[in-house]
């Protein structure tokens, strides 16, 4: 990881050199803006949030929602992706309501998840939800169409039930992609829930940035957006270690990308 | 019907892929505790003829009966062995969860099975390596393993394809004798797919040779060599000698 770090120290020259740049011009052409704020200020800005009560709060909120909404997204999406991916039937059943509503941007539902559960976490999570469940569905029944076929017979020729078939075979056999499909909806899931918190839900992080708009505070804005990015950059990270620990066993070759 | 029905009997079987003929007319059965090696040319059908055997795939027509009855799907009662050890062993399963799961399939209580595994893994020699995953075995260790697994379900009847093609003549040599031992101890009912006709001829009671396009069977010889086989006398018999000569001119017959 040491290593891994040293070996990127150039990766972080280009921000660098941006924000002294931003801070340079900031000093020769000392103007007040309502949009743009020094790195300097921007700094200040993200202590003063910190430390006042609310970030822990406002983070908390968000991360609880985006947890929840990916939580019933990833349950709902995987069972029936599982569902379509085995039985013939059920993909024809479903392909053209597939089809239909995929389409729909997540954020087209906020007025509606407004209307059925008011302000609060469950409108919130209820389009993170959905905008989870579907790559979940289609990255679940890809992976089961991935799985090696000899592993299919293994399972036939052992004379396992279809349930035991789906949890000692296709399910450890899928799961590296599986797990593709959770980092991909980890990080729509935080997205989502500040979209529909800057949109509608009086909460969150994603609410933070509209009062610091509102309250014309571009450094507290920065600061949040910051924020924001680290906590992305962070799940990520973590998901990432993870990844590698979990399929690391797996021969080479063997695990779905390695 | 006889008295003791074959262990497996292959009727007027034929079998397509669409209008691609691939086996036709074969006619064998193999009798309990007979090993029988089929050979042949790849792509003549081996691998088909023996996913038929294991109710893997349905044949287009004629039957195919596992002691008497048709085979209809796979059963416990007949295990099989792949020569793709890396694609049939489960990678995330460590070589003792890999050998349990056969136990798991036929519901034996979970106290009972760490007994079974190591006396599996300890018969080919793997008592060493149960926490080892498949990628952190050799090929030869891979598919002792999956020999292990195979024998966790107690089968009548062993169909291996190929079982040792991927390996090294040394891995090879020992293996051959590892089975020959195990299948004895049970009496298990072997069919053994390989392209080898020093193997088949070492190995088998009888030899099958296949045809291709489509195939069938061209020849059907028992091999009346003693048992206990020993890699050195028993390649060195005047019999042996006699019969891979034979093998070696119909095969060149087969493919001229
Ligand atoms: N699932 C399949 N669909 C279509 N053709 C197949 C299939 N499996 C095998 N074949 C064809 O059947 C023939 C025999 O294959 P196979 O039984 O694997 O031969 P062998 O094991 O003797 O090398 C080959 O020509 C192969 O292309
Ligand atoms: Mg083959």
């Amino acid at each position: 990881m040491t290593a891994g770090f040293t070996r990127s120290w150039r990766g972080w020259l280009l921000p660098l050199a941006v924000l002294a740049a931003a801070e340079a011009w900031f000093l020769l052409n000392p103007i007040m803006s309502d949009t743009l704020a020094p790195p300097s200020k921007i700094l200040l800005g993200a202590v003063e949030t910190m430390t006042d009560g609310t970030f822990l709060r406002t983070t908390y909120q968000t991360l609880f929602a985006a947890a929840a909404g990916l939580l019933i997204g990833m349950t709902a999406g995987t069972i029936c992706g599982i569902v379509i991916g085995l039985l013939r039937t059920a993909d024809r059943l479903s392909s053209w309501s597939v089809e239909m509503l995929r389409p729909i941007p997540s954020v087209a539902l906020i007025p509606l998840s407004l209307l059925t559960f008011g302000y609060g976490y469950r409108m919130e999570y209820a389009v993170v939800a959905w905008a989870t469940f579907w790559p979940f569905l289609i990255l679940t029944q890809h992976a089961l169409k991935q799985i090696d076929v000899r592993l299919i017979e293994v399972s036939r020729l052992m004379g396992f039930g279809i349930l035991s078939r789906i949890f000692k075979i296709m399910l450890p056999a899928a799961a590296p992609r599986l797990f593709t499909a959770l980092r991909l909806a980890v990080g729509l899931s935080l997205v989502v829930s500040v979209t529909v918190e800057i949109a509608a839900n009086p909460q969150g992080l994603g609410y933070g940035l509209m009062v610091a708009q509102e309250s014309l505070r571009p450094d507290r804005m920065f600061a949040l957006l910051v924020w924001v990015g680290i906590l992305g950059w962070a799940l990520n990270y973590f998901l990432v270690r993870l990844e590698g620990r979990l399929f690391a066993h797996r021969a080479p070759g063997l695990s779905a990308d390695a | 019907m006889a008295a003791v029905a074959s262990a497996i009997e292959l009727k007027n079987v034929s079998l397509s892929f669409g209008s691609n003929q691939i086996l036709t007319g074969i006619d064998m059965s193999v009798e309990p505790g007979e090993f029988v090696c089929v050979i042949g040319a790849s792509g003549s059908g081996k691998t088909t003829l023996l996913r038929m055997i294991a109710g893997l795939l349905t044949p287009t027509s004629g039957q195919v009966l596992q002691h008497g009855r048709p085979v209809r799907a796979p059963t416990r009662k007949v295990a099989v062995v792949f020569q793709d050890y890396g694609r049939a062993l489960l990678p995330w399963r460590r070589a003792y969860a890999n050998v349990s799961l056969p136990l798991e399939a036929s519901g034996m209580p979970a106290r009972d099975r760490p007994k079974r595994i190591r006396e599996l893994l300890a018969k080919v020699g793997l008592a060493n390596h149960e926490n080892k995953f498949p990628g952190q075995l050799s090929g030869g260790m891979q598919q002792r393993l999956q020999i292990a697994r195979s024998l966790a379900q107690e089968p009548d009847t062993l169909l291996m394809d190929e079982p040792f093609g991927a390996l090294d003549a040394m891995t090879r040599q020992t293996l051959q004798d590892e089975v020959m031992r195990l299948v004895a101890e049970r009496r298990t009912t072997v069919f053994f797919v390989t392209h080898d006709i020093e193997e088949a001829l070492y190995l088998g009671d009888r030899v099958v040779a296949l045809d291709s396009n489509p195939g069938r069977i061209a020849y059907d010889i028992k091999v009346p060599l003693p048992r206990p086989r020993d890699q050195l006398t028993t390649r060195e018999h005047p019999e042996f000698l006699r019969l891979r000569r034979e093998m070696f001119e119909i095969m060149n017959k087969i493919h001229a």
